[in-house]
């Protein structure tokens, strides 16, 4: 009985200071990458080609979602504000939801199963080929020539496709708002402006989208990074990379939005 | 693919990112309104401003002309210190009466210019004389309820 409890007791343990311990890696790896980004940003090439397989290959899915979550929430909005005779602030209904927090969020946690596990893989799939460590022999070193240009595209890339998924969110709502419900066209535009304030809207909506994006790209290769240099490691590490930046997502909205809009 | 047609697709997926962004900025948000051209700082003394808040609109009948931009407690004068930027295309003469109003029942509160007849105009960094601080609901109530209640005072 006793030694089961103590087996117990070592496992937890092991498991508190293993999760420690790579925290602490992650954050040397994350300092490690950023002092390597020399070469990502000098040889724009390297990142540009990253960005294609991030940023652009995203694109299909990160439009259709965004058409139609706006359409989703024109349809349940007017449902909801038509109860109360005020359909006319559809518009503000729209977009304030999608700039300040559908956008960002959403597009994230596409972007994080879309581009972050596909970054995972292909790390993993070179560190598990010791394609890594023949870098390593060749005096290349790997974190600048094969981490840190993806870290980048990641970077760059999810303020564009946050953007992308709020503009086409707002669109989605206006078809269906406007085209199929039929408010007013004017008024949805007009209560859409008096409500959305660049500063406070827009441009917190721009930062929440970077700050999400320096996130999913820091776990994303990251756990490409660590992974076990095995066919079931890489998997493992996929499957880690959504998992931890969606909840890494959630948690870091909530600390922004309270950071940002405390109801003033 | 080859390095061009790589470029090419990059460079689209940046326009349309930066295009989705000017969109959201100047078609969504209020950027184009609340930037627009040169203002110029007025300030305006209240009793009591109620619920007024900083960028909330200022109208002259009925159109937006500018937007409070501080709202400050004068400890000297015991009052509330209001400065707004005017829009510098519209000037107002110097007894222009400047009100708290509230648009509808619920709505926002704004401050309303209602203008005067002086041939001189206000200046930049001028301030408002003539006020009239928010309506408080709870005090205009309150006045109902007793002027009632000594109407029935009178008539026993």
């Amino acid at each position: 009985m006793l030694e089961k409890l103590k087996g117990h007791l070592r496992f937890l343990g092991k498991q508190v200071t293993d999760r420690v311990w790579r925290l602490g890696f992650a954050a040397r790896f994350f300092l490690a990458v950023l002092l390597q980004s020399g070469t990502a940003l000098r040889r724009f090439n390297l990142t540009i080609r990253e960005l294609y397989f991030t940023g652009v290959l995203s694109l299909i899915i990160i439009a259709v979602s965004g058409l139609f979550v706006g359409m989703v929430l024109g349809l349940q909005g007017y449902e909801t504000l038509q109860r109360f005779g005020s359909a006319s602030a559809l518009g503000s209904l729209v977009a304030l939801t999608l700039v300040r927090e559908l956008g960002p969020v959403v597009a994230a946690l596409l972007f994080a199963s879309r581009a972050g596990s596909a970054i995972t893989a292909e790390i993993g799939l070179m560190k598990a080929t010791e394609q890594l460590s023949a870098m390593e022999m060749m005096a290349v070193n790997p974190i600048a020539r094969v981490v840190a240009p993806r870290f980048w595209a990641g970077v760059i890339s999810m303020p564009l496709l946050a953007a992308l998924f709020s503009a086409l969110g707002v669109f989605g709502g206006y078809l269906i708002g406007v085209q199929l419900i039929g408010v007013d066209e004017g008024t949805f535009w007009s209560q859409m402006q008096a409500s959305v304030d660049f500063r406070e809207d827009v441009v917190n909506g721009v930062i929440k989208s970077c700050v999400f994006g320096v996130i999913v790209s820091w776990i994303a290769v990251f756990e490409g990074y660590d992974c076990e240099p095995t066919a079931e490691g890489v998997s493992g590490a996929t499957t880690r990379t959504v998992v931890t930046s969606s909840l890494a997502i959630l948690a870091a909205d909530f600390i922004l939005t309270a950071l940002m809009f405390r109801g003033t | 693919m080859n390095k061009t047609m790589l470029d090419l697709w990059v460079g689209i997926f940046v326009a349309i990112g930066i295009v989705s962004l000017a969109f959201l900025s100047l078609k969504v948000g209020n950027m184009s309104t609340s930037s627009a051209g040169d203002i110029y700082h007025l300030q305006a003394k209240f009793d009591n401003i109620g619920g007024l808040k900083v960028r909330a609109p200022v109208k002259s009948a009925g159109v937006v002309v500018g937007r409070i931009s501080d709202i400050r407690f004068d400890p000297e004068a015991y009052v509330a210190l209001v400065s707004m930027d005017v829009d510098a295309r519209y000037k107002f003469p110097r007894d222009t009466f400047a009100t708290i109003n509230t648009s509808g029942l619920l709505g926002e509160q704004y401050i309303g210019f209602e203008v005067g007849g002086d041939t001189e105009m206000l200046k930049a960094g001028d301030t408002i004389k003539k006020t009239q601080s928010a309506v408080v609901l709870e005090k205009l109530i309150s006045q109902f309820m007793f002027n009632k209640a000594s109407e029935g005072v009178d008539k026993k």
